[in-house]
């Protein structure tokens, strides 16, 4: 009988290896895996078991970690006015992720950046916790408190950059939310209700949505048509008749009320009462192919922008000639997120170099040793510096005694474009009111802004971006050329 | 082997030794030293680890365990002097050491919110586990003291069948928990899970018939094609225990009873026919059995599909069977261990949630003490099997040879499938870890286990009775070269 239990003995010994071989591919082969896998709390329970490092605005930091007294996460993440600066942290919950800011940055905040290394090693021969790095960003809280507070109960959003570098200086959107309610272990309700309203207050308009920028786009159609040598200048006659009728087809372009001055007219005055039929008369000149491609060196069409929150693609299509025609003006299917727009302003106002926007500056060591510096860096060269300066003077013009005159400032130089976005089935819906603009001082441009409010129940004559949108970036760029002396 | 001295004997001289094989009483003791110590040691860590200070139980945890693994070695050394040492320190250690798990699972605040968020009062399990440990170690003080000699058992061959049928059975009559109807529940007294004493009782009753039916099973057959066919009429009992089997997985949904109890047959089977035949048989009729009732039982079924589909449970849209996140926690469990482990006391094994200290302790030792601790575990479970199988080999009768055959391979048995499906080897069963799981019919019944292999190793290397004095000795002659 002792060999069939030989047998049976080697037989449990195999039995046991089978498991020790288990447990090694489990234990060795696949622990990181496993041990990173994103259900796996502890990943989560890691996060939270130190306060979190801080987005920083000016010097203060908008962000903070409170004790829980929860058995899984010992902190949570809380904001300071979380709706005003939600378009910029975006959030850090412990049930419903992260995203924006805290996402991009999160293993610095919570300590894990691998340039962190030597502070983690430190901290632990003196037996100190991990502590989590400080995202310094670019942006101005007075000029962030105007936009926010500009948009107030209105739906929309404000994007403003220094012009000179590209840092972002506002990033407003409303309806907006605050983070701290969905933080927690326990805000699956604050989350539901957020998820389900209709006016997404989630969502970053900012650099998120992208609406037809109306006649604000007549600043990148003038600046084609001057670049393409279409007008020799901003004050020659342009070759324009009124009415016109749109390419290949029998509907004529109308203006926005009686505006005789539009026939032939000077894109100076074209610009400053808002011609249709210029604009689409140049848009249609060029042609779709010219059009497209400077409208591309002003960042439409990409899907590459990094501020290093992902902006949605501004976009300028392939179309036939009525509707590139309709582009010119911002009416067909080209479409700009608010800081597209913004760009568009400080390439204007930077004399024809656009700055790649960005809005963090530095991140730090919790030692506040400085880790990462982000350079300013060009990102194109739309047009040159005389366009620039022809399109600084038609835009100032349009501030002065055009339709932008809301946004004059005392004894600045601010250029200025509205715009009026129809949009809905038959220009049903109410449109989009636009106000693009740029200061100037001597040290050059320290401010473009963007701002767009969806009117909602204003009444329809009120919507004209000058009477909506032209005093919240007035009052943005006070906010920022106070601050800047 | 022995060291005759070369000069001419002048003292008695037979063919059968009387000196025997050192006792290894000592080599025990030393072990045992080992093995309480070793658990204190964790008890002090996790102490450490949760509360910054050594546990104020430590005293009395540490003398409770040396006054229990005392009492088994001054038994075993009175009643079983030439019993194999390693048998009762592995036990002890492996129980020692599973008392730690769940007392620091007491210690859990996350699965004390999780009772009181269901309703239930948490109740430290430890305290209880310490008793039944008391009471296993009681039950193995009794078997090595009452049961003179292991071949006693063979007169209950047909008594144990019916023992062990009636416990099997029981449960089908009394309610289900978690899916599985493995319990006998007396209300107030608690509930007993017969399963693991049947497991003791039926290779009793195997052990007995086989031992007298084994010459008809093995001769009585017709080559076909290079196997020993069996004879229709003999065909029967392998039928019927088959039949059990796969009454017990459908009526209790019990998978891993089912396949013990059939494994273990058919193990003792071979040993006791020699007929590799059986083993064939055995294979294809366990997974026919298996593939016909893991695709119409529906409890199978699931377990089935969580063991292929760990991490469905988090997809979305959620299937219908992925109902619990268990075994993806068992498995993030001891990934985040790694090779080191956590350290005691520093896991999150308690994320399991329910069963973390008893189906899934396995996986709280494979977070807390990593790869090698878990190897460490693992190899503990094989020295036992290997030591048992041993005893079978040393035994000097057949019935003590099938016995201790059946108890060990059906102890290695459950260990893997226990530790398999947490490790998500094979599917999950609902059996326990033996020693280290929360559970006293586990714990208890294990000790009278280990209790019977001494018995049985005891017998096989005591040294036989010293024959009457031979009396023409002095004339006998030795020639030596």
């Amino acid at each position: 009988m002792n060999k069939p239990v030989r047998r049976i003995a080697i037989f449990c010994g195999l039995l046991v290896l089978a498991l020790l071989i288990r447990d090694n591919w489990l234990q060795f082969v696949q622990a990181d895996e496993l041990k990173t896998h994103k259900k796996n709390r502890r990943v989560d329970i890691a996060r939270y078991s130190q306060p979190r490092g801080n987005i920083i605005v000016d010097g203060q930091a908008i962000t903070g970690s409170q004790e829980t007294g929860g058995v899984d996460f010992k902190y949570k993440r809380t904001y300071k006015n979380g709706e005003m600066w939600a378009p910029v942290t975006g959030r850090s919950s412990q049930v419903f992720g992260s995203s924006q800011l805290e996402n991009i940055y999160d293993r610095v905040l919570i300590g894990d950046d691998d340039r962190l290394f030597f502070n983690r090693t430190v901290d632990m021969i003196t037996g100190k916790g991990k502590k989590g790095g400080d995202v310094i960003t670019t942006l101005n809280s007075k000029a962030q408190e105007a936009a926010f507070k500009g948009l107030g109960d209105k739906k929309g959003a404000v994007a403003a950059l220094d012009p000179r570098t590209g840092k972002i200086l506002a990033l407003a959107s409303t309806p907006s939310y605050d983070p701290s309610k969905i933080a927690g272990a326990n805000d699956g309700e604050n989350w539901t209700a957020l998820d389900k309203d209709k006016n997404q207050p989630m969502l970053n308009r900012a650099l998120r949505q992208t609406y037809p920028p109306g006649s604000t786009f007549k600043v990148v159609t003038a600046a084609a048509a001057l670049e393409n040598g279409l007008y020799k200048d901003v004050d020659s006659k342009t070759n324009s008749p009124l009415p016109w009728t749109l390419p290949d087809t029998v509907l004529p372009l109308s203006n926005e009320g009686n505006l005789p001055t539009c026939k032939d007219g000077t894109l100076r005055e074209a610009l400053r009462i808002s011609c249709n039929t210029v604009f689409g008369k140049v848009s249609a000149d060029l042609g779709n192919k010219k059009m497209m491609a400077m409208a591309e060196k002003f960042g439409f069409n990409n899907k590459q922008i990094f501020t290093p929150v992902r902006v949605e693609q501004s976009v300028y299509p392939k179309d036939n000639r009525p509707q590139n025609a309709m582009a010119g003006i911002g009416q067909a299917s080209n479409r700009a997120t608010p800081l597209q727009m913004a760009m568009v302003a400080s390439a204007v106002a930077n004399n024809g170099k656009l700055m790649e926007p960005y809005m963090v500056d530095k991140v730090r060591a919790p030692n506040l040793n400085v880790i990462e510096t982000h350079q300013p860096k060009e990102m194109s060269q739309p047009f040159s510096k005389q366009t620039a300066q022809q399109l600084q003077s038609i835009m100032e013009t349009v501030v002065q005694d055009g339709t932008g005159k809301n946004a004059k400032i005392g004894n600045v130089t601010v250029g200025g474009k509205t715009g009026t976005a129809q949009h809905g089935v038959d220009n049903s819906a109410n449109p989009y009111a636009w106000f693009i603009s740029y200061a100037k001082t001597d040290n050059g441009s320290p401010v473009a802004v963007a701002v767009v409010i969806e009117g909602s129940d204003t009444d329809r004559e009120e919507i004209a971006g000058g009477a909506l949108a032209a005093p919240i970036a007035k009052n943005v760029m006070e906010a920022v050329l106070k601050t800047s002396k | 082997m022995s060291t005759m001295p070369s000069t001419p004997s002048t003292t008695t001289t037979t063919t059968i030794s009387t000196v025997g094989p050192p006792s290894r009483r000592n080599t025990e003791l030393a072990l045992l030293a080992f093995a309480v110590i070793l658990p204190c040691f964790a008890y002090a860590n996790v102490g450490l680890a949760l509360d910054g200070k050594m546990p104020s139980g430590m005293l009395g945890y540490g003398l409770g365990l040396g006054l229990l693994a005392g009492v088994g070695h001054l038994v075993v050394r009175k009643f079983a002097k030439y019993a194999d040492p390693l048998l009762l320190p592995l036990a002890t250690l492996l129980n020692g050491l599973g008392l730690v798990m769940i007392w620091r699972l007491d210690q859990s605040e996350r699965l004390a919110r999780l009772a009181k968020a269901q309703g239930f009062t948490f109740q430290a399990s430890a305290p209880n586990q310490l008793l039944f440990s008391a009471m296993g170690i009681a039950l193995f003080v009794a078997v090595v003291i009452f049961l003179k000699d292991h071949r006693i058992l063979q007169r209950y061959t047909y008594i144990s069948m019916v023992v062990a049928l009636v416990l099997l059975v029981a449960p089908v009559f009394f309610p289900g928990k978690f899916g599985a109807k493995i319990w006998i529940t007396v209300p107030g007294l608690g509930s007993i899970q017969p399963g693991e004493f049947a497991k003791i009782i039926i290779a009793i009753f195997f052990a007995g018939y086989l031992m007298v039916k084994r010459d008809a099973l093995a001769l009585a057959s017709r080559r076909f094609m290079g196997l020993y066919l069996p004879r229709g009429r003999d065909l029967g009992p392998i039928l019927v225990v088959w039949a059990l089997s796969l009454m017990i997985l459908v009526f209790e949904t019990d998978l891993g009873s089912s396949l013990l109890f059939f494994g273990m047959f058919v193990v003792m089977l071979y040993v006791a026919t020699e007929r590799t035949s059986w083993i064939v048989f055995g294979l294809l009729m366990s997974a026919g059995g298996a593939a016909v009732v893991g695709s119409v039982e529906p409890h199978v079924k699931v377990r089935v599909m969580a063991w292929l589909h760990p991490f469905a449970v988090y997809d979305t849209p959620r299937p219908s069977w992925a109902t619990t996140e268990q075994i993806a926690q068992a498995l993030f469990a001891f990934g985040s261990g790694g090779v080191f482990g956590t350290g005691w006391g520093q896991g999150a094994s308690d994320l399991i949630q329910f069963a973390a200290n008893s189906d899934f302790i396995f996986a709280s030792f494979g977070e807390e003490l990593g790869l090698a601790g878990a190897m460490g575990l693992l190899l503990i479970y094989g020295l036992i099997v290997e030591r048992g199988m041993r005893t079978a080999l040393a035994a000097r009768d057949p019935f003590g040879k099938l016995l201790a055959t059946g108890l060990s391979a059906g102890f290695g048995i459950q260990v893997f499938v226990v530790a398999g499906g947490v490790m998500g080897l094979i599917p999950l069963t609902g059996m326990t870890m033996p020693f280290l799981a929360q559970g006293g019919s586990s714990v208890i019944a294990n000790w009278a286990l280990i209790a019977i292999l001494i018995k049985i190793s005891d017998t096989a290397r005591r040294p036989a009775p010293a024959p009457a004095p031979s009396t023409d000795a002095e004339m006998t002659q030795v020639v030596r070269p």
